[in-house]
């Protein structure tokens, strides 16, 4: 995959480059964006080591497992057919949860295990599960409480506040995050009643 | 005053008051998980400085430019500011690719206009849609995905219609 959108990117960047006529701009960024890019990892790197610093504590702390407890209610409801109670729950809660503190390290580990554990206990063969795709889906939305990156991209390229659009991402992942498990449900159902007719 | 102020602060509040009750070695911890950060930046540096570079010479070359023209009859119906069409497009494929768009996009337009707001909004709500994908399936023996790809993408869709109608009615 990265290697078709780095390849992309470049290829026809110097095609574009050819047709305008300004061959020079391209040849220039290259060498000005690497600058460019170890300033941005530089100011990157400053939010994600407050972040994973803080983080490292939260876990430590069983912040992690203390907010699963809550969260594991509502999420038993959503995932239905699986033993509320089995590994396969536990490790979608905790995968959830370690995403919306933002510690994406944890997350990924929890999430395969999830995935893992729903293989085992739903026998899902080579056809995935309607469990498996609201968990995919529901990772493929974001929701995070403190987006660091964009923090540290306001904060690089001189925004006044770089935290007034907090609000916003809450609203819009929140909303998109709702929409898709029902459009995730819903598509399941559908799916499932044109199996049975076939 | 408002509750973007308030939301590190209480965060660091709420994680120091529970670990000190839970007798978490705080100062220890916290300088360990700062070296996992330096670690994670490390780790991700090598893409990212990939990303910059690409993504750089194809906005130098004026191909988003391009790019965002051909799209923008479409994107103006609904409000949606043609600077952050390149990062709507890119965003599903590639993590370090979003944020160096988004980084050019901030640089070009202020942060705090309205596409530089709508380009930070689409970036703190979504996850690099297909790399997800690809990485939970591959833990498993799955072929078929089913209506994994359609349901997550419609996300993604729905992340830039309301970037933009709630940058609209939050700041203007």
């Amino acid at each position: 995959m990265m290697k078709w959108v780095f390849c992309t990117l470049i290829l026809l960047s110097i095609i574009f480059a050819i047709i305008s006529g300004d061959v020079a701009a391209v040849s220039e960024a290259a060498l000005a964006e690497s600058g460019n890019a170890v300033t941005l990892a530089i100011s990157l790197a400053g939010v994600i080591c407050l972040w994973s610093g803080v983080m490292r504590i939260a876990q430590k702390a069983g912040v992690t497992e203390f907010l699963a407890a809550a969260f594991r209610p509502i999420l038993s409801r959503l995932f239905r057919g699986i033993n509320a109670k089995g590994k396969a729950m536990q490790y979608i809660v905790l995968n959830l949860t370690a995403n919306l503190l933002g510690l994406g390290n944890a997350s990924t580990p929890f999430g395969i295990a999830a995935m893992k554990e729903l293989e085992k206990e739903e026998q899902t063969g080579e056809k995935a599960s309607n469990n498996m795709i609201l968990f995919v889906v529901m990772n493929t939305a974001s929701l995070q409480i403190i987006p660091t990156t964009v923090a540290a991209l306001r904060l690089k390229n001189g925004s006044s506040d770089p935290m007034e659009i907090l609000p916003a991402v809450w609203i819009v992942s929140g909303v998109t995050l709702t929409i898709t498990i029902i459009v995730t449900v819903i598509l399941s159902k559908i799916m499932g009643r044109s199996k049975r007719k076939s | 005053m408002s509750i973007s102020d308030f939301a590190i602060p209480a965060i660091f509040a709420f994680v120091l008051i529970f670990a000190l009750i839970k007798k978490v070695d705080v100062f220890t911890e916290f300088v360990e998980g700062v070296k996992e950060g330096v670690k994670t930046v490390s780790e991700v540096f090598p893409a990212l400085f990939a990303l910059v570079i690409s993504v750089g010479m194809f906005r130098a070359s004026g191909a988003t430019t391009f790019l965002s023209n051909a799209i923008s009859p479409l994107t103006d119906l609904i409000g949606f500011p043609k600077e952050a069409i390149p990062l709507a497009i890119l965003r599903p494929f590639s993590g370090s690719g979003a944020t160096a768009i988004a980084d050019g996009i901030l640089a070009d337009s202020n942060p705090d206009s309205f596409a530089g707001r709508v380009a930070s909004v689409m970036l703190g709500s979504s996850e690099t849609t297909f790399y997800v994908i690809a990485v939970y399936f591959a833990a498993t023996k799955i072929k078929q995905t089913r209506h994994t790809l359609p349901a997550a993408l419609s996300g993604d869709v729905l992340i830039c219609v309301l970037s933009a109608i709630v940058v609209g009615l939050l700041f203007y």
